[in-house]
C-alpha cells in the first residue's frame, strides 16, 4: 500500500496495528484490546482526514498509486463474466481506451472506459488512459452496437485528459470527440457515466455524456487539471491548490452547480482503502439507476438528456 | 485553452491592434508588413492584397460581408456572463469581464444573427476573439445554442463561424459542459434535416473544435488558419520535437480529411450558396 502525504496518521496506525497482531502470535498473549483501542483510533482519524479534505487533497485521492481502474469495476461487478471487444475498425486498437459486453446479474450492458495502467509498463501501454481519436472510435462503435441491441451503456471515467500528440491531431482528435459527444446526446438506450478516478475536460466529456451523470466521492471534474490551470493563469506550477479551489472540480461542488446527477459515498478514506466495498455500492447504483431509466421510451429519454445538457449555464438576460 | 500563450507565438496580433496601426488611418498587414489604408483593408474583406493574409475579423465584420446589403437582426445581445464561480486567479473574473465588455464594446465571445444570403433565410453565429480569446462559457454556449433554436424554429440553415482558443477557463465545468449543449443541439438540426455549415477561422482549438466546429454538414476554413483540438505548443512538449512544417493549419486538415474544402473570404458567399443551393 502506498500512502499519501496526508494519509500519514494512517500509515502510522496500520503498522501500529499490524506489529501488535505479529506480537499476539508470536508471544501468544491476548493483545486484542490493544488491537480494538488502535483500530478504533484508525477509524478516527480516518473520519477526521476524510472530514477535512481539500480540493487539491480529493484530486490527490482520485489518482492514488492503489485506487481501482476500470477493468478492475468492471471484472468485479460482472464476477468475470465480461467479454472484452477491441478496435475501432479504423486505425487501430487503443490500448487506453476498453470496452464491450458484461453481465450486471441479469442486465447485459455494454461497458465502455478509459483504462490506467498498474505498473510502469502497463502505464505506457494504456498511454497513461490518454486516448487517441481512435479510442473515442471504438467507444462510439461500441455504443453504436448496444443501441442495436437494445441494451444500455456504462461508461467509467478515468482520464487525464485526451492525448495532445502529433498522430492524434491528424488522426481529428477534436472530431471524434465531437462527435461522440452528439451521438452519445442521441442515443436511444440509457447511458450511465460514473467518474471513477480523473475527470479531465475533453478526454472525459467525449464519452461522459448521460442520463445519469454520478461521480465518486474523491474524483474530480473539470475543463483543466488544476496543475495545468495554475500554469496557464498564474503562468506558474506554484498555484495547483488553489487553483483546484477555484475550478470547483470536486463531486459536491458539481453537484451544487447542477452539472451531474449525484454523488457516490466511497469506502472511509477512500476507493482505495476498499475495493470490495467500492464495486458493490457502484453495482448496485447501476442496477437501480437502470431500473429507473428502462422506464422511460427511447424518444423521452433521449428528450430528457438533451434538455438536462442545454439546461447547464448561469448568465444573465 | 491557452487562448493568451498563442498571441505570443506571433501568429498575428488582435484586431483591434491591427485596426489601429499605424494612426488609425492604415493597416500594416501582420504577416507580409505591406501596409494599405484601412479603407482599402476593409474593401478587401481585411484580406491582404499583397499576400493574402485572412485577417482576423469579428462577428460584425462576418455579417456585412455575408447578409445581404449588410442586413441583420442580431439575438440575444444582451445576454452577459455570471461569473458563476466567482473566479479570481491573478485577477477576478468579474473585472476581467468588465473591462473587456468596456474595451470590446461585446458582451461576450459570440455574435449570433438572421437575415438573407442570396436570398436565402439563415441564422449565423460568429466568434468574437478580442473578447477574451473567443473563449466559450455559459453565454457563448447558450447563445450558439439558442441560434440553432432560432433555425429550428423557422427551418433555415445555420452557419458558424469559429474562432476561440477553446473553453474559458473561468468558468470551468460550466464551459466545458457548453460542448455538450452546443452539440446535442446539433443532434437536432441533424435529426430535423437542417443543413448547418461550420466555417472555421484563425485560430479554432481545444473545445470548440471538439464540439461544434467539427460537426458541419460541412466543415469549411478559411486559408491558413490554425485548426487544432490541442495547441500547437502542447503538442510540441508532448512529442518533444519540432512539429512539421503546416502542421494544424487548413490545408493540412483538407489533406488529412477533416474538411471539404478551403474558401477564400470573397468566396465564401458564393460558396455557401452553392451548397444550401444544392441541399434545399
Ligand atoms: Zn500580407
Amino acid at each position: 500500500m502506498e500512502y499519501l502525504d496526508f494519509e500519514i496518521p494512517v500509515k502510522e496506525l496500520e503498522a501500529q496495528i499490524e506489529k501488535a497482531k505479529i506480537l499476539q502470535q508470536e508471544s501468544d498473549t491476548d493483545m486484542s484490546k490493544n488491537i480494538d483501542e488502535l483500530t478504533a483510533r484508525l477509524v478516527k482519524t480516518r473520519k477526521d482526514i476524510s472530514k477535512k479534505l481539500t480540493a487539491w487533497q480529493r484530486v490527490q485521492l482520485s489518482r492514488h498509486p492503489n485506487r481501482p481502474y476500470t477493468l478492475s469495476y468492471i471484472n468485479a461487478m460482472t464476477e468475470g463474466n465480461f467479454l472484452e471487444l477491441f478496435g475501432d475498425r479504423g486505425v487501430k486498437d487503443d490500448k487506453a481506451m476498453i470496452g464491450g459486453w458484461g453481465m450486471l446479474g441479469k442486465e447485459s450492458v455494454m461497458f465502455i472506459g478509459q483504462q490506467k495502467g498498474v505498473n510502469t509498463k502497463m502505464r505506457q501501454y494504456r498511454n497513461f488512459g490518454m486516448a487517441n481519436p481512435e479510442g473515442y472510435r471504438k467507444a462510439l462503435r461500441l455504443m453504436k452496437m448496444a443501441e442495436k441491441f437494445n441494451k444500455p451503456v456504462v461508461a467509467l471515467i478515468d482520464t487525464p485528459g485526451a492525448f495532445p500528440g502529433l498522430e492524434a491531431e491528424e488522426r481529428g482528435q477534436g472530431e471524434a470527440i465531437a462527435r461522440n459527444i452528439m451521438e452519445m446526446a442521441r442515443l436511444k438506450v440509457p447511458i450511465i457515466c460514473i467518474i471513477i478516478g480523473e475527470g479531465a475536460s475533453g478526454g472525459a466529456i467525449g464519452i461522459g455524456v448521460g442520463d445519469r451523470v454520478l461521480m465518486l466521492e474523491n474524483t474530480w471534474y473539470s475543463v483543466i487539471s488544476p496543475e495545468s490551470c495554475s500554469s496557464i493563469l498564474w503562468r506558474s506550477w506554484d498555484y495547483k491548490e488553489v487553483a483546484a479551489e477555484a475550478l470547483k472540480l470536486t463531486a459536491k461542488d458539481m453537484l451544487k452547480n447542477k452539472l451531474i446527477d449525484g454523488v457516490i459515498s466511497e469506502p472511509l478514506g477512500g476507493a482505495h482503502v476498499n475495493p470490495i466495498e467500492m464495486f458493490e455500492t457502484v453495482r448496485k447504483t447501476i442496477l437501480s439507476e437502470l431500473r429507473k431509466l428502462k422506464k422511460l421510451p427511447p424518444e423521452k429519454l433521449v428528450e430528457q438528456r438533451i434538455n438536462k445538457f442545454c439546461e447547464m449555464g448561469v448568465f444573465n438576460g | 485553452m491557452g487562448w493568451f500563450k498563442r498571441s505570443k507565438d506571433g501568429i498575428t496580433t488582435n484586431t483591434v491592434d491591427k485596426k489601429e496601426t499605424p494612426e488609425g488611418l492604415w493597416h500594416k498587414c501582420p504577416k507580409c508588413k505591406v501596409i494599405v489604408s484601412v479603407d482599402d483593408n476593409k474593401a478587401n474583406l481585411y484580406v491582404c492584397a499583397n499576400c493574402g493574409h485572412h485577417g482576423r475579423i469579428n462577428a460584425k465584420e462576418y455579417f456585412q460581408i455575408l447578409f445581404d446589403d449588410g442586413k441583420f437582426t442580431e439575438l440575444d445581445a444582451d445576454l452577459v456572463s455570471q461569473d458563476p464561480l466567482k473566479f479570481e486567479d491573478t485577477k477576478k473574473y468579474a473585472d476581467r469581464l468588465k473591462s473587456t465588455i468596456a474595451k470590446t464594446g461585446l458582451n461576450d465571445a459570440v455574435s449570433s444573427a438572421y437575415g438573407k444570403l442570396n436570398g436565402k433565410d439563415i441564422t449565423i453565429a460568429a466568434m468574437n476573439f478580442n473578447f477574451i480569446g473567443g473563449s466559450m462559457g455559459s453565454v457563448v454556449g447558450e447563445k450558439i445554442a439558442r441560434a440553432m433554436d432560432h433555425s429550428l424554429k423557422h427551418k433555415i440553415p445555420f452557419l458558424m463561424i469559429s474562432k476561440s482558443g477553446g473553453a474559458r477557463m473561468m468558468e470551468a465545468a460550466f464551459s466545458l459542459m457548453q460542448m455538450a449543449k452546443t452539440s446535442a443541439k446539433i443532434a437536432l438540426l441533424d435529426d430535423a434535416k437542417i443543413p448547418y455549415i461550420s466555417l472555421l477561422t484563425d485560430p479554432t482549438t481545444g473545445g470548440v473544435t471538439a464540439s461544434f466546429a467539427m460537426l458541419g454538414d460541412i466543415n469549411i476554413a478559411e486559408p491558413n488558419a490554425l485548426i487544432g483540438f490541442a495547441g500547437p505548443r502542447v503538442v510540441k512538449e508532448t512529442i518533444g520535437k519540432e512539429l512539421p512544417e503546416g502542421f494544424q493549419t487548413s490545408e493540412f486538415l483538407v489533406e488529412k480529411g477533416f474538411l471539404d474544402f478551403i474558401v477564400e473570404r470573397k468566396d465564401l458567399k458564393k460558396k455557401i450558396t452553392q451548397f444550401l443551393t444544392a441541399v434545399e
